[in-house]
């Protein structure tokens, strides 16, 4: 396997690890007023990913990174040519997290009711945002001859594209209902989340398979087995984790998710293999895996430093939600 | 032309804003950090007072830092795609490097220290936080591997139309960064030092909690004297290696026009830049020939000399960075610095002699004179970026040539108009928080409310 392949799989990790982490962060944020209806629940609510969601934030930095360092031509292009998307996605995850940091450390109904809102509304829209972006990679974009986006913000939008933020939306609130199931220790809360995450689950599987069969109408992502694999293990373990939901079995449905997740984002990268930005101009034209990477030395250097770093990162941060898997109650908040 | 004037005013907004919060981040984690150890050491409450009351300030002021540094990494991408294009087989591995092996130790462990009271284990508590103060002084030391490549290129190989790594080794032993480095990590020292002065001089002058912050007043201002000291320490060693590897900045800093030797030192000028000359001057002979080989005689290049080797070695174009902007940023940074030592001694002097609850003026004084340190910092990055000037990667790049051609001056404009909007509402959140925190006794702060003890505010 060259180092070029290496280094594909090694984003679409850093991804899954995002997408998986950060997703139930989106989640927790965007339910939090809904499900929690006054400020105590509200804190037990946020604190369930207290000692976490920073950390989970560093993902989206370390794939941004990767990128960078292992394909700076797709890095180039695709920032540049996502400008306007990034710079709302940048916008949300800038108000959602000074919004963690602050919205306890004013005696306010006000105060915390609007950050309450604010987190809730960025992280509803980052989780929105990240959906079309995705979709983007799968549909394609205008890339030309040298390897420049040659089309606008609204090239971005199209109706596969505003239906695949919905499912990641709905993916995530989901998700991050399920992850209050686990560390919420309040019952008022978790039974409004139950209810919630009942009919959360059906919609999804909905939105879904709707995404699926549109992706595979209008793009030939599942024209390799792999790909075709990896959607298929996603679907069994979405069904899997809606149904164990249903039946309450909180962990089982947690790792089914996880599961979902890894294989629903392995499946886009694994569609998009050998390139990383497909050109609906010309497939000529596309950014692959040879033609946007760094040099073989830096390629080198990178998976020394990645393979001895990733490995140590894992087990640091499994050990954090080690150390803090009791529930949350109200006794145990900070934000 | 908009495109470029726009994507630098963003790139200037974004990153001044961002090391507001930087340097605190670096230098006030190693305070928190000793604080804590003094309170593992002893077990004395007082030093656990002094962990929490500080440490609220900075996880206020490291909230604003990691917010602000996500817009950092995304925007070479965004603003300046075909720098990255041309850098990212060497700029892209400090960064990834810096997000890998420091913010997910500084993060995680954050979160550990954070919930971790009584939690865990109390060494291991304690190891977080020191965690925390080494991996925020790593990531600086990354991302400032990743500036060196810019400002003295070493280690690559023009090949493919790009800058390609030839040797790993050769970038992180870069002697830019060897010099950088310990100025940022001491201009933290010191403004951490200054931060915390500051405060407890308030405090202090109000007669609030006189032992608790007599003994922070004494921890930092030690703190501060030895991070000013080394810092323009460095900083005057940082100064004769630009004047070997950076002439055109040094220069430009000076406003030192023509070439002379010995060479005098301009203290202040009018600065007519047009005409390439001061109108008007105070100089002190030899000056400028001692600061930079430590002896009164020697030539010193000037401005007109070193445009004239540059358009000879790149061939024609304009080499000359700002001139006004860069010497006065200069003569602020230096100035802050000297004022800076000037301060923590006469306060150490105050504190051996005990009279430092007595001198009003002192105390108000320093209580402003926690401006000094972001000052200092501020120019002092004005100075590196714009003395490096038409270049983005000094010889090999122009800052013009960088730009993402695809991005409309538009979209970088709104994006501007985005990001000083958001920032101004955040400043003024995080400045009335620290204040609020800041005028706090640290009673009330020791122990905060957990939400079941605090009565919910709305049910």
């Amino acid at each position: 396997m060259d180092l070029n392949i290496l280094w594909f799989i090694l984003v679409t990790v850093l991804f899954i690890g995002f997408f998986f982490l950060e997703g139930f962060d989106y989640g927790v944020g965007m339910l939090n007023p809904i499900v929690a209806k006054n400020d105590t629940e509200r804190r037990i609510v946020l604190n369930t990913f207290g000692p976490f969601w920073d950390g989970n934030e560093v993902w989206l930095l370390t794939a941004g990174g990767a990128i960078f360092a292992a394909f700076p031509n797709w890095y180039a292009t695709l920032f540049s040519g996502f400008y306007m998307a990034l710079f709302l996605v940048l916008l949300t995850l800038i108000v959602r997290c000074v919004g963690i940091e602050v919205r306890s450390k004013k005696e306010s109904k006000q105060w915390r009711n609007t950050w309450d809102w604010l987190i809730a509304i960025s992280s509803f829209l980052s989780a929105f945002l990240w959906g079309v972006a995705v979709t983007n990679l799968v549909t394609g974009v205008p890339i030309d001859a040298n390897m420049q986006f040659a089309g606008n913000f609204f090239t971005l939008l199209t109706p596969f594209t505003i239906f695949g933020g919905v499912v990641f939306v709905l993916l995530f609130a989901f998700h991050g209902a399920l992850f209050l199931k686990l560390k919420v220790g309040s019952d008022v809360i978790l039974q409004r989340v139950k209810s919630l995450a009942d009919k959360l689950g059906f919609v999804l599987v909905a939105a879904v398979v709707i995404w699926v069969v549109l992706a595979y109408i209008l793009t030939d992502i599942y024209s390799g087995l792999l790909a075709l694999a990896c959607v298929a293990f996603a679907a069994v373990a979405l069904v899997a984790a809606v149904v164990l939901q249903l039946k309450d079995k909180k962990g089982f449905s947690f790792i089914a998710m996880f599961l979902a997740i890894l294989f629903v984002t392995a499946s886009v990268f694994a569609g998009m293999f050998p390139n990383v930005l497909i050109s609906t101009l010309d497939p000529a034209w596309s950014l692959t895996i040879y033609n946007a990477s760094s040099s073989p030395y830096t390629l080198k250097v990178m998976t020394i430093v990645a393979l001895t770093l990733v490995p140590i990162v894992l087990l640091y941060q499994s050990w954090n939600y080690y150390v803090f898997r009791k529930r949350i109650t109200a006794e145990d908040v900070h934000y | 032309m908009d495109q470029l004037l726009f994507a630098r005013w963003q790139f200037a907004i974004t990153t001044v804003y961002h090391f507001l919060f930087v340097p605190l981040t670096l230098g006030l984690s190693i305070l928190v950090a000793i604080m804590h150890t003094k309170y593992y050491r002893t077990n004395d409450l007082k030093y656990r007072k002094m962990t929490k009351f500080w440490g609220k300030l900075f996880l206020i002021n490291f909230a604003l830092g990691v917010a602000t540094g996500i817009v950092q990494e995304f925007q070479f991408g965004m603003n300046w795609s075909e720098y990255s294009r041309f850098v990212g087989d060497i700029f892209g591995a400090p960064l990834a490097i810096e997000a890998l092996a420091a913010f997910f130790i500084e993060s995680t462990f954050l979160g550990i220290w954070i919930f971790g009271w009584d939690k865990l284990p109390k060494l291991l508590h304690l190891l977080s936080i020191w965690l925390v103060a080494f991996a925020s002084n790593l990531s600086a030391f990354w991302i400032l591997v990743a500036n060196s490549f810019m400002q003295n290129p070493q280690g690559f190989v023009l090949n493919n139309g790009r800058a390609e790594m030839v040797n790993f080794f050769d970038l992180i032993t870069n002697p830019y960064v060897w010099h950088q480095f310990p100025h940022v990590v001491t201009a933290g020292i010191t403004t951490a030092g200054f931060f915390v002065m500051g405060i407890s001089a308030w405090h202090l002058a109000k007669k609030h909690d006189v032992d608790f912050f007599q003994k922070s007043f004494k921890y930092s201002v030690i703190y501060g004297l030895i991070g000013v000291l080394a810092v323009c320490g460095i900083g005057h060693a940082q100064g004769q290696f630009l004047m070997d590897v950076q002439p055109m900045k040094m220069a430009a800093a000076e406003a030192h026009w023509e070439t002379e030797d010995p060479a005098s030192f301009v203290a202040i000028a009018a600065i007519d830049e047009e005409a390439g000359e001061n109108t008007f001057s105070i100089e002190i002979p030899n000056m400028l020939s001692f600061m930079t080989y430590n002896s009164f005689s020697g030539e010193v290049k000037g401005i007109h000399d070193l445009q004239a080797e540059y358009e000879a070695k790149y061939g024609e174009g304009n080499y000359v960075p700002q001139v006004t902007p860069l010497f006065w940023s200069f003569r602020a940074m230096v100035g802050a610095g000297g004022l800076m030592v000037l301060l923590a001694l006469i306060g150490v002097v105050l504190l051996k002699t005990g009279k430092l609850q007595n001198s009003k003026l002192y105390l108000k004084v320093m209580l402003f004179a926690m401006a000094l340190p972001y000052i200092a910092n501020t120019t002092g990055w004005l100075i590196t970026e714009m003395g490096r000037q038409p270049w983005i990667v000094y010889g090999l790049q122009k800052t013009a040539e960088g730009i993402s051609t695809v991005v409309p001056a538009s979209y970088i404009l709104i994006s501007m108009i985005g990001f000083t909007l958001v920032y101004g509402i955040l400043a003024v959140v995080d400045v009335m928080l620290l204040v609020k925190y800041g005028k706090k006794s640290p009673e009330a702060l020791e122990e905060a409310p957990t939400a079941s003890e605090e009565v919910s505010l709305w049910t």
